[in-house]
């Protein structure tokens, strides 16, 4: 268990270091980094500054060290339209964007887990048809189209809902649908794989055959355990649905981090931008982590691997 | 004569019927007939958009703006589906759209599948720090959300068609690595490589004549099924403003223009430009679920 743990601790932080060196190399490819991190419109005297502040006369792994050395300070630099740490900047908005996931999954398994059962009880019956469909509209419609068509329909045509903004419970319903819409597609089809797999094992057969009612056998034996992978699933897509919101945030105005990001590149604000994609890989690789080490409490099998 | 078909005519009904028959089979294969023909069309779209529109895509007329689609009032023969905020006739941009996303998608995935391939194949066949380097940097890449990592890509290198093919390339080469790379790892176990170790060809020959054709079945399949990521992904960067340049007629770009008409009401800017980007993943999406029964029942559980 132990060794697991380490190698797996191990590997998370060779991630950590290969994605910041990734960040920084790309960031040096094009050339001059200082035309990226200086304010549009700064005087050559700043330009300068900036220049030998970032040590770019030094050797590059020397420049490296640096670079590291403020990551773990927690410097991830200043946005030039904020006039703001990064950092704060990003965990004032980070709540928003909290939200909007949870209640973009908690509409995702919603729809996605009863049609996964409904479409694996029932295999090739009406409900798996109409399931596959759904699944493939939800695979192939961008989020942002959703999005888009949404508020055509619902605040333009119908005025029921508000087009963008945030504050009340009503501003959170497009954006939500629109982020968890994929998602519902991809819970659906975990859940109706999960759940033709748990029907067809031994435990099953042996409900059937003491004779219990087959809406327990489904309810009570396969459901609960055709849940696990689905909710694993569901952890992971928490973290990603933080983090792949850009459209949609920038659809409906909605003040999380995907806004941020975008409002990044609209501004030509490029350590705003460096930080989203610096702290958005940490969260995954930290939850990939978690991940890894509770199947390993669970499943012995995975220790000894 | 009681019936009228002649003899001579009952070789080429027969012929017919073969035809017919083998289109049948092929139907019950359940080879997606609609899907292939949308692409084959939207193929054709972006090879012959400069025949088929009926107006330049970029240059609009100020005093036609916001038109609807011809037949709603206020619409005109003139500009079928309508026209943008500029004036631009809707019909042309989405026909030259055709040919920008059918450009940057195939060369996307084309560019990340060649280097993917190649990564993959060096990676399992060669095995040892080759392997470990290669695979602990596709870990991190995959772990890093697409979209993002294309955004800030973008953000460093520039919008341009060009930059676009690349940034896409860069980060959805990972994908086949991964792939390729346990394929690789199966397939050098099994009697025909080791035959060609023995027989002293080199490695360099053993991947290229041995390795790479086994595999190439995988990429083309994961190939067809990443053309609809990678085109939502153009759409969605061109959205944003860091895809394919403006006056350029990309979908995902006429979306960012339709916004300026949405609260008015303007449908046609939002729904038309959509449907298309839909219309092309869905049928990209079938048609590579398809090829993965048919060429590689290996995949079939992914």
């Amino acid at each position: 268990m132990k060794r697991y743990i380490f190698r797996r601790l191990g590997y998370a932080l060779i991630s950590l270091l290969l994605l910041s060196l990734t960040i920084f190399v790309f960031v040096r490819l094009t050339g001059d980094p200082t035309v990226l991190l200086v304010e549009p419109g700064a005087s050559r005297a700043d330009i300068e500054a900036l220049r030998h502040d970032l040590g770019l006369d030094r050797p590059l792994w020397v420049q490296y060290g640096a670079f590291m050395r403020n990551l773990l300070r927690g410097d991830f630099g200043s946005s030039f339209y904020y006039r703001a740490p990064v950092l704060e900047l990003y965990l004032s908005r980070l709540p928003h964007s909290l939200l909007l996931a949870t209640t973009a999954m908690a509409f995702s398994l919603l729809i996605g887990i009863p049609s996964g059962v409904l479409a694996a009880v029932r295999v090739n019956g009406w409900g798996d048809g109409a399931g596959k469909v759904f699944a493939l509209l939800g695979l192939s419609m961008p989020s942002f189209w959703v999005g888009l068509l949404m508020i055509l329909f619902f605040s333009v045509y119908l005025g029921w809902l508000p087009s963008s903004g945030s504050g009340t419970a009503l501003h959170l319903v497009m954006p939500a649908v629109a982020l968890g819409w994929y998602f519902a597609a991809a819970h659906m089809r975990l859940t109706r794989s999960s759940m033709l797999e748990v029907l067809g094992s031994e435990y099953v057969k042996l409900a059937r055959l003491k004779g219990l009612p087959e809406a327990l056998v489904i309810g009570k034996h396969a459901f609960k355990n055709a849940l696990i992978p689905v909710l694993t699933l569901a952890g992971i897509n928490l973290v990603i649905m933080v983090n792949v919101a850009v459209v949609v945030e920038t659809v409906f105005a909605w003040p999380g981090i995907g806004r941020l990001l975008y409002e990044g590149i609209a501004f030509r604000d490029f350590p705003v931008v460096q930080a989203t994609v610096l702290l958005g890989g940490v969260m995954i690789i930290a939850v990939n982590l978690v991940v890894d080490l509770l199947y390993a409490v669970i499943d012995p099998r995975i220790r000894f691997q | 004569m009681s019936t009228p078909m002649s003899p001579s005519a009952s070789p080429s009904r027969a012929a017919s019927l073969t035809l017919a028959w083998r289109f049948a089979a092929f139907h019950a294969e359940g080879f997606p007939v609609l899907p292939t023909l949308i692409l084959l069309v939207l193929v054709l779209t972006a090879v012959f958009a400069n025949v088929i529109a009926p107006s330049d895509p970029e240059i609009g007329t100020l005093g036609e703006r916001f038109r609807p689609p011809a037949w709603q009032v206020g619409g005109s023969e003139k500009y079928l589906l309508g026209t943008d905020h500029l004036g631009r006739d809707v019909l042309s941009r989405l026909i030259f759209g055709a040919r920008v996303s059918m450009v940057v998608g195939l060369t996307a995935v084309l560019f990340a599948g060649a280097v993917g391939t190649a990564l993959g194949i060096l990676s399992g066949f060669l095995g040892g720090w080759v392997d470990q380097v290669i695979m602990r940097v596709t870990d991190t890449w995959l772990a890093l959300p697409a979209l993002t990592f294309a955004i800030f890509l973008a953000a460093v290198v520039g919008p341009s068609e060009m930059n676009i093919v690349i940034i896409l390339g860069a980060v959805y080469w990972t994908r086949y690595a991964r792939v390729i790379r346990g394929e690789v790892l199966s397939l050098r176990e099994r009697d025909f490589v080791r035959l060609a170790i023995v027989a002293g060809c080199s490695k360099w020959t053993i991947m290229r004549r041995h390795i790479l054709p086994n595999v190439l079945n995988s990429a083309i399949v994961l190939g067809t099924l990443m053309l609809g990521v990678v085109i939502v992904t153009e759409a969605a960067l061109s959205f944003l403003g860091v895809g394919v340049p403006p006056p350029k007629p990309a979908w995902g770009l006429m979306l960012a223009d339709g916004k300026k008409g949405l609260m008015a009401g303007y449908w046609w800017l939002t729904v038309l430009p959509g449907s298309c980007i839909m219309l092309m993943v869905l049928s990209a999406n079938l048609l590579g679920d398809w090829l993965r029964v048919k060429l590689d029942p290996q995949l079939r559980q992914l």
